[in-house]
């Protein structure tokens, strides 16, 4: 356990199957705390597996998740969130009828208390709950750069804000490490760089970050370290410069684009 | 509270029109009239309770009469001489509230996994299997005496007060219904209280997640399933509490009072009202029990002028009227009456709403 | 033995009721993702129909089997009639409204049809005149009559075509585009409005030979019938796993032999405890089971709702 204490997260010989097919095979890797690490490959190369897999939705058939030292055989996201994995959605999932301000009190959920009769006599210690709640998430609101009111209904912000929200709610989890499924999918030049910007400042704080993405150069030019999905299995993993020139890797993306 | 300042002369106004309610009812229309907005009191409790599950958690129940039937049925088997027990009622009546939480949960526990439209229809079920039952076990064994029902139940009363009797209070003679009113506010009220204290919580933000993404409520750490139990255990609290006093109140009650119409009833209550929005589902209550009754009173008369004589039946004509009421409604205001805040502005403006549209659905896709 | 043959037929013949019924109700949840709530009352109306057509016809001294044709003809066609006024009144102006809004405008169209009814043929039960043979055959111990024989075959001919309409046909492609992906099918020039409102009908005209089924087999009509058949057809669509139209016949005839068989024994399971009024609770405590242990139903995908 002492060994790995540099070590945040370690998958060692992951496989999950859906029916027949072999969604992942035999994946290995370690992230390390502080570090921004990045998952790319084809479509269908198994990232969005894998994700699912590291935040919970899935159960994987094979091998050995650790996290923070914990092995975690069966986990259902819920306790992984405790555990300290927090993510966003490629397709953004977001509570759309309740405000931005709400969505991140959400998310402080899972490390606050109050039960039914707490909120029932309103004691002193979740009136404080409460308030520190609340602070806590405008806090969050304000650092991951949303102008508008935190009573706007998170359906009526703008794209990119809904994202940002996203990240802020799963902040609001005090994560270890936050897992991004496809954070910059749907932005603009523009957009794409302030997330880039808000990611960075994240790590600052000494959160580890996980990120799968679609938008290669954005990914080569953020990440620590970079694994490289083919068909389920692990090709490549390096820093972005090696993973770059990597003959396999190389093949695996012409080959799909020559498809 | 919620109120400033400069409502308290309003909440003042409000109390006082609530507490003098029934006297003004009873010189204005009768002594009938007093004992439906009796029942409007109830409604309102056992709508309150559903809306806690399909308002706030999104879990839509279909059988949640059948919780209002554990509460009655406790309360007439250990206070009639069905059984010859006579328990007092501050033990029956949180017993009744217990019994239907804990049946509440046992529904909830192996049924919350799943889906939508299987968890309704599966708690349809189970308030039919509830109301089979009580229709069924007068034999070999009589329990319930079937479909007879129970008779001759004990009216609320403790330490010698009797709300089944006219008192004599102040130097005003308040009949038993009034006594009744009062009462049953007394709990509306606390229903209220304990909504609007839980809509506001940690719990209640944790429902409202579920009710929005149940997965990325998952996903944030909510245990959605103990969080789900949860709320089916309040609100099957609050149908045994007022089930309890269902009994009391009537003094006499049969499997007929819990089937699925009732549940409907209660349903279109909440989703009438105003789902997620407790001033709307109270009016909802409110509503879908005098309008019936007005239908009831009206129908007949109103064609008696009209033609001379009594064309359609005025229970049926007062039922077309009440589907039809459902309607137009729904029509009309589809996100209820008086939708909650929220809500509110989610009809308002739709167009900028980009999740909806990425997560397009045939509801979008052909306006 | 002969006992246990009896029961099983006539839960085959109750279950080939239940499955059209139940057909209805998945052809709309798949296109739709709506319970149809009025759908029963829709059995009713046509069994209405069919009685008060059959009447009229009777009286008119035609043969019997050309007014169960006639009768028939006239049933599905106002129930069709019916079922794209109830979409296109209490349905399509909600498409956008939330879920439950759709569910009470469906629950209030059903007590307005259960109320028309009332007022119009009253409330009480009419007795359905014999248009088929009602000869009994007697196979390996249990009996079974005409009409009976004739409910199951004609349940597996509507669904035979039904199948292939769906499978065979292009609006039963387009039906299928639309339950799938109904954008995408918009994007390839499916009229989504037509499909919903030929599916509402194809559903309401399968109603309308349930009923005449049901009404042919117990000579009975009653203003109340659609309700309690119109939940155990639905029942039995989530049973099947609903959007499946195989489901719903699947679950259709399992809900019949469940019901029958457990009310013929469940006196002997319980020691003659419970009688055979439990029936209703028989076949919802199976219900129960069954979307306990595989909760999309038996027949349903097992779509992963997540992320």
């Amino acid at each position: 356990m002492t060994a790995t204490s540099d070590t945040l997260l370690e998958l060692s010989g992951i496989g999950k199957r859906f029916g027949g097919l072999a969604a992942l095979s035999d994946v290995s890797l370690h992230i390390k705390r502080g570090e921004i690490y990045g998952l790319i490959g084809p479509n269908g190369a198994g990232k969005t597996t894998l994700f699912n897999i590291v935040t919970g939705l899935y159960q994987l058939d094979a091998g050995k998740f650790t996290f923070d030292g914990v092995v975690y055989a069966r986990c259902k996201p819920h306790l992984l969130a405790a555990a300290g994995i927090a993510r966003t959605f490629q397709n953004i999932r977001l509570f759309a009828n309740m405000t931005a301000l709400e969505n991140v009190m959400v998310g402080r959920h899972v490390r606050t208390r109050a039960n039914v009769f707490g909120a029932l006599l309103r004691n002193r210690a979740t009136q404080e709950e409460e308030r520190s709640i609340e602070r806590g998430a405008k806090e969050l609101l304000r650092y991951v750069g949303i102008e508008r009111p935190a009573q706007t209904l998170a359906k009526h912000l703008s794209y990119g804000e809904q994202r940002r929200l996203e990240i802020a709610r799963a902040l609001a989890t005090e994560p270890r490490l936050l897992a991004l499924d496809e954070p910059a999918a749907g932005m603009n030049a523009t957009e794409t760089e302030n997330l880039k910007a808000l990611l960075q400042t994240i790590r600052s704080s000494g959160i580890t970050l996980l990120l799968i993405e679609h938008d290669v150069k954005l990914i080569l030019g953020l990440c620590d370290r970079v694994a490289v999905l083919d068909y389920g299995k692990k090709i490549a993993e390096g820093i972005p410069q090696e993973v770059r020139s990597n003959p396999a890797v190389i093949a695996a993306y012409l080959g799909e684009e020559a498809a | 509270m919620r109120f400033g300042a400069k409502f308290r002369p309003v909440f003042a106004v409000l109390a006082a029109a609530l507490l003098l309610l029934p006297f003004a009812i009873d010189a204005l229309f009768g002594h009938g009239w007093v004992r439906i907005a009796d029942f409007a009191l109830l409604y309102i409790m056992l709508a309150l309770g559903l809306n806690i599950v399909v308002g706030y958690a999104g879990l839509l129940d279909l059988g949640y009469i059948a919780f209002f039937a554990v509460g009655a049925y406790n309360y007439a088997l250990l206070s009639s001489p069905q059984l010859g027990l006579h328990w007092p009622v501050w033990v029956v009546l949180p017993l009744g509230a217990l019994l239907a939480c804990v049946f509440g949960v046992l529904l909830g526990a192996p049924t919350l996994k799943l889906r939508g439209d299987y968890l309704a229809i599966v708690t349809l079920g189970f308030g039919e299997i509830i109301r089979i039952f009580m229709n069924n076990l007068n034999a070999p064994v009589n329990i319930t005496n079937g479909p007879q029902g129970i008779s001759m139940i004990d009216p609320v009363q403790t330490g010698g007060f009797s709300f089944g009797t006219a008192h004599r209070l102040f130097g005003i003679e308040i009949p038993s219904v009034h006594l009744y009113y009062y009462l049953f506010l007394a709990f509306t009220l606390l229903v209220v209280f304990v909504s609007r204290r839980l809509e506001n919580s940690r719990i209640g933000r944790a429902w409202m997640a579920i009710r929005e993404d149940e997965v990325a409520a998952e996903a944030m750490g909510i245990d959605t399933r103990n969080v789900k139990l949860l709320a089916f255990a309040i609100g099957a609290t609050f149908g045994g509490i007022s089930g309890g006093l269902f009994a009391g109140f009537q003094g006499f009650i049969s499997p007929e009072s819990f089937g699925l119409m009732e549940s409907i009833m209660i349903l279109c209550m909440v989703v009438l009202g105003g789902m997620g929005n407790i001033w709307g589902v109270v009016l909802g209550g409110v509503l879908l029990t005098l309008l019936p009754e007005a239908f009831r009173h009206g129908a007949g008369p109103v064609q008696q002028a009209l033609f001379g004589k009594s064309i359609i039946d005025p229970e049926s004509l007062r039922m077309l009227m009440f589907g039809l009421a459902l309607v137009l409604v729904m029509l009309w205001r589809p996100a209820g009456l008086w939708p909650s805040t929220q809500r509110r502005r989610e009809l308002t403006d739709e167009d900028d709403d980009v999740v909806k549209q990425e997560q397009d659905t045939v509801y979008d896709s052909n306006k | 033995m002969d006992i246990l043959l009896q029961q099983i037929f006539n839960g085959l013949v109750q279950g080939s009721v239940y499955a059209l019924v139940a057909l209805g109700y998945t052809m709309v949840y798949g296109i739709l993702g709506l319970i149809n709530f009025a759908h029963g009352e829709v059995v009713m109306v046509g069994a209405m129909v069919a009685l008060a057509a059959s009447q009229v016809l009777l009286s008119a001294a035609l043969p019997p089997l050309l007014v169960l044709l006639l009768a028939l003809m006239a049933a599905m066609a106002v129930c069709m009639a019916l079922g794209f006024v109830i979409e296109r009144i209490a349905y399509r102006p909600l498409r956008n409204a939330p879920r439950l809004a759709p569910l009470i405008t469906a629950i209030g169209v059903s007590i307005v049809l259960q109320n028309l009814a009332m007022i119009v043929w009253g409330r009480e039960y009419h007795a359905f005149p014999q248009l088929l043979p009602h000869d009994s055959h007697t196979l390996g111990g249990a009996v079974i009559n005409d009409v009976q024989l004739i409910i199951v075959l004609a349940a597996l001919l509507m669904m035979a075509g039904l199948m292939l309409l769906v499978h065979r046909t292009r609006l039963g492609r387009a039906m299928r585009a639309v339950a799938e992906n109904p954008s995408a099918a918009m994007l390839m020039g499916v009229d989504i409005n037509s499909v919903i409102s030929v599916t509402f009908m194809i559903g309401s005209a399968l109603a309308a030979v349930a009923g005449l089924m049901v009404s042919a087999n117990y000579g009975i009509v009653h203003y109340y019938m659609g309700f309690l058949l119109g939940l155990k057809a639905f029942t039995a669509a989530v049973l099947g796993g609903i959007g499946n139209l195989r489901g719903a016949m699947l679950g259709g005839v399992l809900l019949g032999l469940i019901e029958s068989l457990g009310a013929g024994y469940i006196g002997d399971l319980t020691g003659g405890f419970l009688g055979s009024n439990y029936q209703d609770v028989f076949a919802f405590f199976v219900l129960i089971a069954v979307l306990i242990f595989r909760p999309s139903g038996l027949l349903g995908e097992r779509v992963a709702e997540r992320a």
